[in-house]
């Protein structure tokens, strides 16, 4: 059940997830009291709804593999459930990066619901994406260019630290086995 | 483990991080796209914070969007340029006293080529008949906002309501003034803007000034405080400090004193509203 609603949560429209969240934190909303619209945090819980199921998802893949292989001998090593949980998460730790990096890609590019619950307010809720479309609206065609380029560079060098990481950490891995 | 302790210390101090601003003076405004991408409170809002220690957060919308903003409870004070739907707000009792502030005047802007032969004129009415008889593309800004209730009431003037679905000239782009600049200069296309954007727009093309100088293309700037009755949480008092310095005579003269290459965006208006 919850493989197949994380799957289906895969295509969920930022925008959507923006408006729901907005109607919830606006102070006539359920979580108003909160007053967390047009807040920084408001915008970490948009892109962590956004992050959470392909995170999730890709997540249970590796460590449902990891533990067909694995389990057995987990148990038999005397191992509860619970206590194996951590060496699975060790042995899947490459595939751990890998899903970071997923949910990083989907957030980093994200404005729809950041817009929508921060207000892209400067100096407090504007972020690369929402600066890109505002730029484009004014006209300012090449500053919004230039942020662009930055923009990609800063998601190309994270990937890059990341895949280096997880390089490391297969070799480190395979040295113990 | 250590990694899980150590990331969560991570996200506490993060987020403690963030609510720091929060806790310092601040309200939000609601207000317009055409106030934000004019660069004017960019350029005036530095004076006031540093005088009063008061951060404004601007979340710049149409004025439709805007208005509702404030009736959720969302802003702590209006800055908007839709004189019959602030009228609708005062009277539905969300709004308790509304100022001019500034005003300046919508232009119509259309392709050097000018298919309509609209140009040079300064009747807004008749260029619109023109350009509805031409079939000459138009793009509308359809959001619901002042500039857009500006359009369409002079539509209505000129007895004309056209119908986007049907009409395939009008194009109705649902967007901010500058997307819709974009979007007519890439369409060579006429559109209605207020003088300030237009400006201090950068991405003009071909477009150049069709028709100005009509009376009824005047675009006035009210700032409306909210009534404590229906919108308690608001902080209302912070509020108040910036209604009031934006009527007052240092306010006022720093509205006056924003310029885009030589020209004045907004004429101060307080003392005598147009």
């Amino acid at each position: 059940m919850l493989v197949v609603l994380t799957n289906a949560f895969f295509g969920l429209p930022p925008v959507v997830v923006g408006l729901v969240l907005y109607l919830a934190l606006s102070r006539s909303g359920p979580l108003g009291f909160l007053q967390l619209l047009y807040t920084p945090q408001a915008m970490v819980m948009a892109q962590a709804v956004l992050a959470a199921p392909i995170m999730t998802a890709l997540i249970h893949r590796a460590s449902e593999r990891a533990w067909a292989r694995y389990g057995d001998e987990l148990i038999c090593d005397g191992a509860s459930r619970l206590q194996a949980v951590p060496q699975i998460l060790r042995i899947i730790r490459a595939d751990l990066l890998t899903a970071v990096l997923a949910g990083f890609g989907r957030t980093i590019s994200e404005v729809g619901a950041v817009i929508l619950v921060g207000g892209n307010i400067r100096d407090l809720t504007r972020t690369m994406t929402t600066a890109i479309a505002l730029q484009t609206s004014q006209g300012e065609l090449s500053l919004a260019l230039a942020l662009g380029a930055v923009l990609i560079g800063i998601s190309i060098s994270i990937s890059a630290t990341v895949f280096a990481l997880a390089g490391a950490a297969r070799t480190a891995g395979s040295d113990e086995a | 483990m250590i990694e899980i302790r150590s990331l969560l210390a991570l996200m506490v101090a993060v987020i403690a991080i963030h609510s720091a601003p929060a806790a310092a003076e601040s309200i939000v405004l609601a207000s317009t796209t055409s106030v934000e991408s004019s660069g004017l409170l960019t350029k005036i809002l530095p004076r006031f914070t540093a005088k009063t220690g008061i951060t404004v957060n601007v979340v710049a919308q149409g004025t439709g969007k805007a208005l509702y903003t404030a009736r959720r409870g969302d802003a702590d004070l209006l800055l908007v340029h839709d004189p019959e739907a602030e009228a609708q707000f005062m009277s539905e009792g969300h709004g308790i006293t509304r100022r001019q502030i500034a005003w300046n005047d919508f232009v119509l802007v259309g392709p050097a080529a000018d298919p309509a032969q609209v140009r040079g004129g300064r009747d807004s009415v008749a260029a619109l008949k023109a350009i509805a008889a031409a079939r000459a593309p138009f793009v509308s800004r359809g959001d619901n906002s002042g500039t857009n209730a500006a359009e369409l009431r002079l539509w209505r003037i000129a007895g004309l309501i056209p119908d986007a679905t049907r009409e395939k000239w009008y194009r109705d782009i649902g967007g901010g003034m500058g997307q819709a600049l974009n979007a007519a200069s890439a369409m060579d296309a006429y559109t209605l803007t207020d003088r300030g954007t237009w400006l201090s727009f950068d991405n003009k093309g071909s477009l150049v000034i069709a028709i100005e100088g009509d009376p009824r293309l005047i675009n006035r700037y009210d700032v409306i405080e909210l009534n404590p009755q229906r919108h308690a949480t608001a902080k209302l008092a912070l509020a108040k400090i910036f209604a009031d310095w934006l009527v007052s005579p240092e306010g006022q003269a720093a509205i006056g004193a924003v310029q885009v290459n030589g020209e004045r965006l907004f004429n101060p208006s307080a003392n005598a509203p147009r």
